[in-house]
């Protein structure tokens, strides 16, 4: 039994001819797809039906999280495990505190936006079928693709295929898994 | 009809119909370039037989670098002694050239994220490389207080680590904010630099892979974390994108600020003032741009990137670098003019000494590079003479050294009690150091040139007018209802 294809890409010459692409495809319903595209297309998410990232959620716990470390690291640090006087100050303040909470709440959320967008995007991801593709080199320079994958439901290779040319995809192919 | 028009029916209308003006925009990439012309035109800096003048370069900026590890090898040999601070003027030149080198820096993040907030679509071509500049120059700046505190194998101690002593740093001093600013300083822009780098390495990765050269493709590609430029994903990465570009904001703002908080929560005269951060954060983006131009305009002319880099980019740097200047010259007018209205005798003595005591030479030079530099980017002329640009940028350069030689020794050297003052001259290891470290950041600077793409090439097609979707024709409907732009930074 031969391996099961990974599914059908099209490819399109300008952004425009691959958002009325997409359209189609999204109002077709099709929900395993993806569009591959050498720099954000603006608009395109809209036209994918894609929802917003969840990304900022991730961030923001990874802000909160520096912010609360900080704090009760000097805290614990100055106003409880080693009090030393300096200056006549309190051991322990939320204003001299702040300086450097700031500063690791600024750390902590940059960590968290970037962990999480690859956790999200599914990166590090070194095979993928797309990847395998002759001409994906050119999705990353000038080129624009539009993958519509077998595990979709609606996929069928005849039917899939002949939408894909009727929405305006050119040199349609079969990925292998 | 306007509304003045229906008022006075007898009268004609002034206008026939209200339209708005169009305002021709510059275009970002000259002659209309197709994306892969600028994909080629970038990936071909990497993918080519490194040049005979990079390897020039390169032996040169070795040679330089090799200065800073003589006189660092020197000082940790002998004592910190050997450096010419020494009281009243404790902090000397290392200082100096570590608030300069951060300074440098800050243009890099405020092209890369606040413009980016701004939606200022000119920063694509300029960004990258700005933020290999932050990077580098924080690198540089780093050396100066990590071997300033004397005994360079305790530096560790600067960070909350558990140590024998069982004692934990003083979160009420400035320089402990300090080491946690410029440390998540460091950190972020290198985090930043990368993420911004992902779709550019799998540029390169795809393109060697399709011209068989194996190995670096597997370089290239093991960076670009498997990136295919899936729509899902840079819906994501976009938002990422964002949000990094958001926080850096604060970031920059925070870490020149606390920068400058080491002098300003001190009680030295000169230092004690409230305009210190505004006019800390001013200074390093005036300087900042002052070294990106010095950096860009050479490159430009060898790599033919006037497309890239055009006529527009630098007249924007240059009013940048105006407006910043300008904001600098403003705060040294004010300094002085709280010195007098504030009526406090001993700050009042130090602004008259900073202009007539014994550095009045160097305030001079300060005022010269930083207050009248700039004013000549007024002119179109001078702003269209790239030569010309590239010399008022390294005057900024050596003024904002200048600045804050001035503000640390002057202040120093004449404190409170005239039986304490003293001058500060560098010894030939402070010379060394510094000199070398233009070296370390060269030798930084042209492996990043080498090795990794210049600009960041998907950014810049975005800008361009055919990556419009609308641009070939109409398409069909309007925006889904369920779909939300995922935070687009090149709107």
């Amino acid at each position: 039994m031969p391996e099961p294809a990974y599914g059908l890409i099209a490819r399109f010459e300008t952004p425009g001819s691959l958002m009325r692409a997409a359209e189609k495809v999204r109002d077709a319903g099709f929900r395993n797809w993806d569009c591959i595209t050498p720099f954000p297309i603006h608009g395109l998410d809209g036209a994918m039906g894609l929802k917003r990232s969840i990304v900022p959620r991730i961030s923001l716990c990874g802000g909160i999280t520096g912010f609360c470390t900080g704090m009760s690291m000097i805290f614990y640090m100055d106003g409880y495990d080693y009090r030393l006087t300096v200056g006549g100050k309190p051991f322990f303040s939320p204003l001299f505190a702040f300086p450097v909470s700031y500063e690791l709440t600024i750390l902590f959320t940059a960590f968290a936006t970037i962990i999480g967008m690859f956790v999200v995007n599914g990166l590090p991801m070194h095979y993928h079928p797309v990847l395998n593709y002759d001409q994906m080199r050119r999705a990353s320079d000038d080129q624009f693709f539009l993958v519509i994958e077998a595990t979709d439901g609606r996929y069928d290779l005849a039917e899939t295929r002949a939408f894909l040319a009727q929405v305006g995809g050119l040199e349609i192919t079969e990925l292998e898994a | 009809m306007s509304h003045a028009a229906d008022s006075h029916a007898d009268t004609p209308a002034i206008l026939q119909e209200v339209a708005p003006a169009v305002f021709p925009r510059a275009p970002m990439v000259g002659h209309g370039r197709s994306f892969s012309w600028i994909t080629n035109k970038i990936c071909s800096i990497v993918e080519g037989k490194t040049p005979v003048w990079w390897w020039w370069c390169f032996a040169v900026a070795c040679f330089i670098a090799s200065f800073t590890v003589a006189g660092i090898v020197y000082l940790v040999a002998t004592g910190v002694g050997v450096w010419g601070h020494r009281s009243p003027v404790n902090w000397g030149w290392p200082i100096v050239n570590f608030v300069f080198w951060i300074g440098i820096g800050h243009a890099g993040t405020l092209i890369s994220a606040i413009l980016c907030l701004l939606r200022q679509k000119w920063r694509t071509s300029i960004n990258r490389a700005a933020e290999a500049m932050t990077i580098f120059a924080v690198v540089c700046a780093g050396i100066f207080p990590v071997f300033h505190i004397g005994r360079v194998w305790y530096a560790w101690f600067l960070f909350p680590l558990p140590n024998s002593n069982y004692i934990w740093q003083n979160y009420r001093s400035p320089l402990e904010w300090d080491v946690f600013a410029v440390s998540t300083y460091g950190t972020v822009s290198v985090l930043f630099w990368y993420v911004g780098m992902i779709p550019d390495l799998a540029s390169l990765r795809d393109r060697f892979a399709a011209s068989g050269r194996k190995v670096r493709a597997w370089c290239y590609g093991f960076f670009a974390m498997g990136w295919r430029g899936s729509n899902r994903a840079w819906a994501n990465y976009e938002m990422a994108y964002l949000i990094l570009a958001g926080i850096s904001t604060p970031l920059v703002l925070s870490v020149h600020t606390i920068v400058s908080f080491d002098f300003a929560v001190s009680l030295i005269p000169g230092w004690h003032t409230t305009i210190f951060p505004p006019y800390f954060v001013a200074g390093a983006i005036f300087s900042g741009f002052g070294m990106v131009l010095t950096l860009m305009l050479p490159l430009r002319a060898i790599y033919h990137l006037e497309d890239l880099i055009t006529q527009y980019h630098i007249d924007c740097m240059c009013k940048i670098i105006l407006a910043t200047g300008t904001i600098v010259g403003y705060a040294y007018a004010m300094e002085f003019f709280i010195a007098w209205y504030g009526a406090n005798p001993y700050e009042g003595f130090t602004f008259i000494n900073r202009a007539f005591g014994p550095y009045a030479w160097s305030y001079w030079i300060m005022i010269s590079c930083n207050v009248i530099t700039p004013q000549f980017f007024w002119f179109k002329k001078i702003r269209e003479n790239a030569t010309l640009v590239w010399v008022l940028s390294l005057f900024v350069n050596v003024g904002m050294w200048f600045e804050r030689f001035v503000i640390i020794c002057t202040s120093l050297a004449r404190d409170f009690l005239p039986s304490s003052w003293g001058y500060f001259s560098p010894t030939v290891v402070d010379i060394f150091t510094f000199f070398g470290t233009f070296g370390v950041f060269s030798v930084l600077f042209l492996l990043f040139i080498r090795f990794l793409p210049l600009m960041a090439m998907a950014e810049i097609k975005a800008v361009t007018p055919q990556a419009d979707p609308h641009a070939d024709g109409g398409h069909s409907d309007q925006v889904h209802p369920d779909g939300v732009f995922g935070g687009a930074p090149h709107a």
